[in-house]
């Protein structure tokens, strides 16, 4: 694939580590392991704070890309499996986390883990992946009340904004910011399909487009098919997006500007969270709902 | 009389010649960037095959989803409308025809006297028309023309979400790097497209005969996998690219 041609839709890996906390004083020490079907995501957490995390590609297979993130994650911590309490898988590979003791759904994991990262007052999560798209409602707690998913088309999803990051050479991080700097918005591209949007995509181009408008069309069709999944659960504030595509403004704009409310801010609910400058990855949400929910059976499984 | 018909599709433009209730002449190109500078081109080579000049044709028709813009036709004709005309003038006891092409897959239940009684059109979906053949041929490295014989080589059947031509393009590399045989997920590819144009046919109602038309009406192993689900037997015409252009010379004529 990569014949040394530049890969647009590689989005970057990351890792971070909370530097304020010791983990060899850790009653509980969890970890949180996210197998998307696009990217992975490991989370480990002492005592329920945030303590590092990774956000990788997922490999060919999910045993190796659980792995990859475990160490990604305690990179330079000297952390190791042995020292994790409780593991629990979350995500489409979470049976296939070698060292998860408890696999748990992506739906109640992401909620989990909006819930705490957004704050009790969230009632509505979408969940924008690689390769679906989940509207969940919640209550204060984070417990799941209902649920739609699309996870049957790409239209929408992760994997669809690569498809056009590669088609029109833009690194898919900076999708977003181009689509917005639009004078005035065009159409969105009509076609629902990402192949027939792409070959729709390409006859824009040759008729003179800028990359710009022509991704400006398709963050609008984007935001327009979940706007249609979004509809049919009554969406109710607060209202949080995580996910890959949340980190894209120029879907996430168009899309709360049609629904006519705005999303929360991506901002750590925990004060001294945001206080201190934690990055706030909307990645790593369905990872840490799943240390969250590791930290609590670890805890019943001492008593 | 002498009538012409042009089928503007999403990949490729069709023209025939029509003399006297008989096909004189046809021909066929990419749709490439200027559909309608196609269209004029593929609509002369039929002339000069057919050795029929212009000035002799009464009517030319269009149909097809780049018909719009053409101005040398006198009159368009619906693609659904063309599918049933086309497929009725070579085959008069059709009453249920899948026109299946490169970006669009039909179902078109007719009357006794040929007259459309109900439709159904996927018009949204790659995973239900040819393009997904055409993305998965090129991933198993063969030719969409081998994907029937890899079709009937298939031993096993196996699972695959191939409900997404995208998803299922990932997917297809998983299973490659897991030894998985081509002829199987020839299968499986094959048997998607088939639920998706089966669960069209069943919205539309089936009524024998049955044919297909449009290019995906050339593969076998997908031809095969409707029958087995709905178990009937389907005929295809000899060409069957051109029903939808036969149809519209039919309506020209009329």
């Amino acid at each position: 694939m990569s014949d040394g041609k530049k890969e647009f839709w590689r989005w970057p890996e990351s890792r971070w580590t909370n530097l304020e906390i010791d983990w060899k004083k850790g009653k509980y020490i969890t970890a949180g392991i996210d197998v998307g079907s696009v990217s992975t995501q490991g989370v480990i957490m002492v005592d329920g704070e945030l303590y590092c995390y990774g956000n990788i590609r997922t490999g060919s297979n999910s045993p190796d890309s659980a792995i990859n993130v475990f160490n990604k994650a305690t990179e330079g911590t000297g952390l190791t499996l042995r020292d994790i309490h409780f593991t629990v898988g979350t995500g489409y590979g979470r049976v296939n986390v070698p060292f998860g003791n408890r696999a748990i759904t992506e739906i109640a994991c992401h909620a989990r883990g909006a819930n705490w990262m957004y704050g009790p007052a969230v009632r509505t999560v979408l969940d924008m992946g690689g390769q679906d798209c989940k509207a969940i409602k919640i209550d204060d707690k984070g417990k799941v009340v209902a649920f739609l998913m699309n996870d049957k088309c790409a239209a929408g999803t992760g994997r669809g904004m690569e498809v056009f990051a590669d088609l029109l050479g833009v690194p898919i991080e900076d999708i977003g910011e181009m689509s917005l700097n639009v004078a005035e918005e065009p159409p969105p591209v009509s076609s629902t399909c990402v192949i027939f949007a792409k070959s729709e995509a390409a006859t824009l181009l040759r008729a003179g487009w800028p990359k710009e408008k022509v991704l400006a069309a398709y963050c609008s069709a984007m935001a327009h098919r979940v706007l249609s999944l979004l509809e049919k659960v009554n969406v109710e504030r607060e209202f949080a997006i995580t996910g890959g595509i949340a980190k894209n403004q120029g879907v996430v704009k168009r899309l709360t500007k049609e629904l006519g409310l705005e999303a929360c801010e991506a901002k750590w609910h925990n004060k001294a969270y945001a206080e201190r400058g934690f990055p706030f990855d909307t990645q790593i949400a369905g990872a840490i709902g799943a240390a969250l929910f590791g930290k609590a059976l670890a805890e019943k499984a001492r008593r | 009389m002498i009538t012409a018909g042009i089928d503007s599709g999403a990949k490729n433009v069709k023209a025939v010649i029509m003399k006297d209730g008989r096909v004189v002449g046809k021909a066929m190109a990419p749709a490439g960037l200027d559909t309608k500078a196609a269209a004029e081109n593929v609509y002369n080579e039929a002339l000069s095959a057919a050795r029929i000049a212009k000035k002799d044709v009464r009517k030319v028709f269009i149909t097809g989803a780049g018909r719009k813009g053409c101005d040398f036709a006198q009159g368009e004709v619906s693609e659904v409308s063309a599918a049933a005309k086309g497929i009725r003038f070579i085959m008069p006891n059709v009453r249920t025809v899948i026109d299946i092409g490169a970006e669009e897959g039909k179902a078109v239940r007719l009357s006794q006297d040929g007259d459309v009684v109900d439709y159904a059109i996927n018009e949204k979906c790659a995973a239900g028309a040819g393009t997904f053949v055409e993305a998965v041929a090129r991933a198993l490295e063969t030719d969409v023309d081998k994907m029937g014989d890899l079709y009937d080589r298939s031993t096993k059947e196996i699972d695959m979400n191939a409900q997404c031509a995208v998803f299922a393009e990932s997917e297809l590399v998983s299973l490659i790097h897991s030894q998985t045989a081509k002829a199987d997920i020839a299968r499986a590819v094959l048997n998607a497209i088939g639920d998706r144009v089966v669960s069209m046919m069943r919205r539309v109602g089936v009524e024998k005969d049955v044919a297909a038309t449009g290019g995906m009406a050339l593969n076998r192993g997908f031809i095969r996998a409707v029958e087995k689900e709905l178990n009937i037997t389907i005929s295809v015409p000899a060409d069957p690219q051109y029903v939808g252009a036969i149809g519209a010379a039919v309506a020209a004529a009329e």
